[in-house]
């Protein structure tokens, strides 16, 4: 009994190594442009991650419903990678091959991006990562693989700063004030710090470092110590179960809500929906867009695909915030095959290399993006060679108890304090793994 | 049939004591390294070295050093994933801040280091036993989370906390493919398997299993103690410190603290504990298993799913992995707490006397 059921095991082993080795499926395939999608369904951060994976997939199968891109039809294959890093690059190994080859990734993990960097250069497939990162990144010449399309931390950390220097009344008014910093104990986390350092000692704030460690439940020592410490702000870097904690630990020690800011991970309904009226005033700096139930493209996703059925999650989450995110993520992704196709072949299937220089010549103006029914959603997106971010425009949203409305006006991260910034850490970067910056003639490639 | 042991004479002691003394069974592990060395590499693709067989070989290694501690001295131990994350560290600083310090060396000396903390952390299990000495190793798990996450030094003052390696090479020979990888981490494997497999069955390995066996009767009898404990927490930190090094140098090659959590360390225990405690081969079979299991279900379970016309989401496939698992080491506590390597020796020996049982 024992030994023919060792026996199964051991067939079904085999069967499973056989399919596990096997790269391509022998099918018959037309053309399609394949995107992976990493997903974090489960895990710490899955009421999160889950609207975005689902907003991704929505939006590609809104560009098939649109005739695809120039006819070529997109692919998407999902891998579970619950926020861990080790299963974030196997996944990508994993799907890196599939289909005709990955177009693009986007790990939204910035622990698996630092991870991916290192691979990607040698797999020639672009990554995005949007709002996420390293924010070295932005430097095309250093990082020719890296796409922080739309924003980076620093800009999310420098618009936070430039939206209570509103608050407070001017830069002046931040002198000799207290700002605690709330944030994930991981790269992600501590990617904010540089410049909101950077910050403090220009304006003269004093910064309160407040590591929260994953997955973040329990952060009732925190809390106390910002009751203490009565800092006049408090700025939030968390994501997943972190931020919702987060909050309710404020409302409990009687922080002021309108005192708590959020960078653009950690303001979303999933975070606010339980603390509801509790949690009214708590601001989030959002990277362009916010919820956009009333966006043209949001009416078309549910015109399209989910009154036919084919929807990829729960009707009622499409055009909040996360669910947004995902769609921008699929839509940056197309364009830039759109951008590629122009120079390499329209209606071809493009390669990662291909893909990426559309990646890099991205020109998208508010023309196209009214097409794409985004107006209103996002302003003109232009990158290049040297600025592989395009964009550095973020606004700031309020909860009200329901639902977020926006409470400041266009805010741009400061390109004359981030820029050396980045430039400084890429050549730091390039200096450690023994690389040199792309030469000139590299952009015309 | 197969182990057709007639002509086997030993006519001295040393081919006696050979760890294989069964002709067949040199031949099998002969051939079996030959294969791995020569035609594996030939035959796997890509994603079957970087994603299976790489992190195998290396959490066998790391299964090997809890398996010398858990399973031949007795000594319940969950901070193995620190132990690695030690070796990961230390082994990046030597790395990184020496120049010119050969790729080898560092591994090793990642290994030293783990060994220091090893020990160090080793010394509660003088006085307490089992469910106590867990939450004392438990206490290095927490503590080495805590030092790597706040103490910068040991990230090279990266801002992030995320470091990286990167241009290994050994003699001139440089390591970047996956296959030069997989044969890198098969060597260092082989050699140290070799080497506990002669440690666990020398004198000290005799003294670790007595400790564990009833350390009170060992006491009386002379062994002591404190040596044999101390040295089993060395070497066993000596070998995961290695694992740690070469997870974060060649499977990783960049990593973060959340890399060598807790869950490392519980996963190490499950690899040893459905491997087999007290068997350096269990340690190479869960290794296996745990490896597999996961890509296996991924595969499996939509196509099982279809069969009876239920789509299976990820989500499903992620969440049915932790049920799975918990139920196949309940399982193998209650029916083979040995393990797999105890279903192995059981069937060799059968095979020993097939065709005529009795």
């Amino acid at each position: 009994m024992m030994r023919s059921k060792t026996l199964l095991a051991g067939a079904l082993t085999a069967l499973a190594l056989a399919t596990a080795g096997m790269q391509t499926q022998a099918l018959a395939q037309a053309k399609v442009q394949f995107f992976p999608s990493l997903t974090g369904r489960t895990g710490p951060v899955a009421p999160n991650a889950t609207p975005f994976a689902n907003g991704y997939w929505d939006y590609m199968k809104l560009v098939n419903a649109r005739g695809g891109i120039n006819g070529v039809m997109t692919l998407v294959e999902e891998c579970e990678t619950a926020y861990a890093t080790d299963r974030g690059v196997e996944c990508y190994e994993r799907l890196k091959g599939k289909h005709g080859g990955a177009t693009v990734i986007q790990p939204l993990s910035t622990g698996i991006t630092f991870a991916l960097t290192e691979k990607v250069p040698a797999d020639k497939i672009p990554m995005i990562t949007s709002g996420y990162g390293r924010s070295d990144s932005a430097d095309g010449m250093v990082f020719k693989w890296n796409f922080p399309l739309i924003g980076h931390y620093w800009v999310a950390g420098d618009t936070v700063i430039q939206h209570i220097a509103n608050k407070e009344g001017g830069w002046a008014k931040l002198k000799g004030k207290k700002i605690a910093v709330g944030y994930h104990d991981s790269p992600f986390g501590r990617e904010l710090l540089p410049i909101l350092q950077e910050r403090a000692k220009r304006h003269g704030f004093t910064l309160q470092l407040l590591p929260i460690p994953a997955p973040g439940v329990e952060q009732k020592a925190i809390w106390l110590q910002v009751r203490q410490q009565r800092p006049d702000w408090v700025i939030l870097q968390t994501w997943g179960i972190m931020t919702p904690t987060a909050i309710r630990e404020a409302v409990a020690v009687g922080y002021p809500m309108d005192k708590v800011i959020g960078t653009w991970w950690s303001g979303a309904e999933p975070d606010l929906r339980d603390v509801g009226a509790a949690a009214r005033g708590y601001s989030a700096v959002m990277m362009q867009h916010g919820s956009e139930k009333n966006s043209e493209v949001v009416k078309e996703i549910l015109s399209r695909i989910h009154d036919k059925g084919q929807g990829t999650g729960p009707r009622a989450e499409v055009g909040d915030v996360l669910y947004m995110r995902g769609v921008v993520g699929a839509m940056l992704a197309v364009e830039g095959v759109f951008r590629a196709q122009e120079r390499y072949g329209k209606g071809q299937v493009m390669t990662g290399e291909q893909a990426r220089w559309g990646y890099e010549n991205l020109s998208i103006g508010r023309a196209r993006l009214g097409q794409l029914g985004f107006t209103g959603v996002l302003s003109p997106i232009q990158t290049s060679c040297a600025d592989h971010m395009g964009s550095a425009w973020a606004r700031v949203h309020t909860w009200d108890g329901t639902k977020f409305n926006w409470s400041s006006d266009w805010l741009q991260g400061d390109e004359a304090i981030m820029r050396p910034m980045v430039t400084a850490s890429a050549d730091g970067y390039a200096k450690e793994k023994k690389i040199a910056r792309r030469p000139e003639a590299d952009c015309k490639s | 049939m197969i182990y057709r042991e007639n002509g086997q004479f030993k006519v001295n002691y040393r081919s006696d004591q050979q760890i294989f003394p069964i002709a067949q069974d040199r031949m099998f592990i002969f051939g079996l390294l030959a294969f791995a060395f020569v035609v594996v590499p030939m035959l796997s693709s890509d994603y079957m070295l970087k994603a299976i067989l790489i992190p195998f070989l290396i959490l066998s290694l790391a299964a090997i050093g809890v398996n010398i501690l858990v399973g031949y001295c007795g000594q319940i131990s969950l901070g193995s994933g620190a132990f690695m994350a030690v070796g990961a560290y230390m082994a990046y600083n030597v790395f990184v801040r020496i120049d010119g310090m050969p790729l080898i060396i560092a591994l090793l000396s990642g290994g030293f280091f783990a060994t220091i903390v090893g020990v160090i952390f080793g010394i509660p299990s003088l006085r307490v036993k089992g469910l106590y000495l867990a939450v004392a190793t438990l206490a290095a798990q927490f503590f080495c989370d805590w030092a790597f996450s706040r103490i910068s030094w040991f990230t090279n003052n990266n801002s992030s906390g995320s470091v990286a390696v990167s241009n290994l090479e050994v003699l001139g020979w440089s390591i970047n493919t996956p296959v030069d990888k997989y044969l890198f981490c098969l060597g260092f494997v082989s050699v140290f398997a070799l080497l506990a497999k002669n440690l666990v069955r020398s004198a000290i390995g005799r003294q670790w299993m007595a400790i564990r066996d009833m350390d009170v009767a060992a006491a009386v009898i002379g062994i002591r103690p404190v040596y044999a404990k101390l040295t089993a927490f060395a070497v066993s930190s000596f070998i995961v410190g290695v694992a740690g090094a070469l997870w974060g140098f060649v499977h990783l090659g960049s990593w973060e603290p959340l890399a060598f959590s807790i869950d490392r360390s519980f996963q190490l225990l499950f690899v040893v504990i459905i491997g087999g405690l007290g068997s350096i081969m269990g340690s190479f079979m869960g290794a296996a298993f745990i490896v597999i299991l996961p890509v296996f279900l991924n595969q499996a379970l939509p196509l099982v799913g279809s069969l009876f016309g239920v789509t299976v989401s990820i989500a499903m496939i992620s969440h049915a992995e932790f049920m799975i698992f918990g139920a196949l080491i309940v399982w193998f506590l209650i029916a083979e707490p040995h393990g797999l390597a105890k279903l192995w020796s059981i069937g060799k020996q059968k095979l020993r006397l097939w065709p005529f049982p009795h």
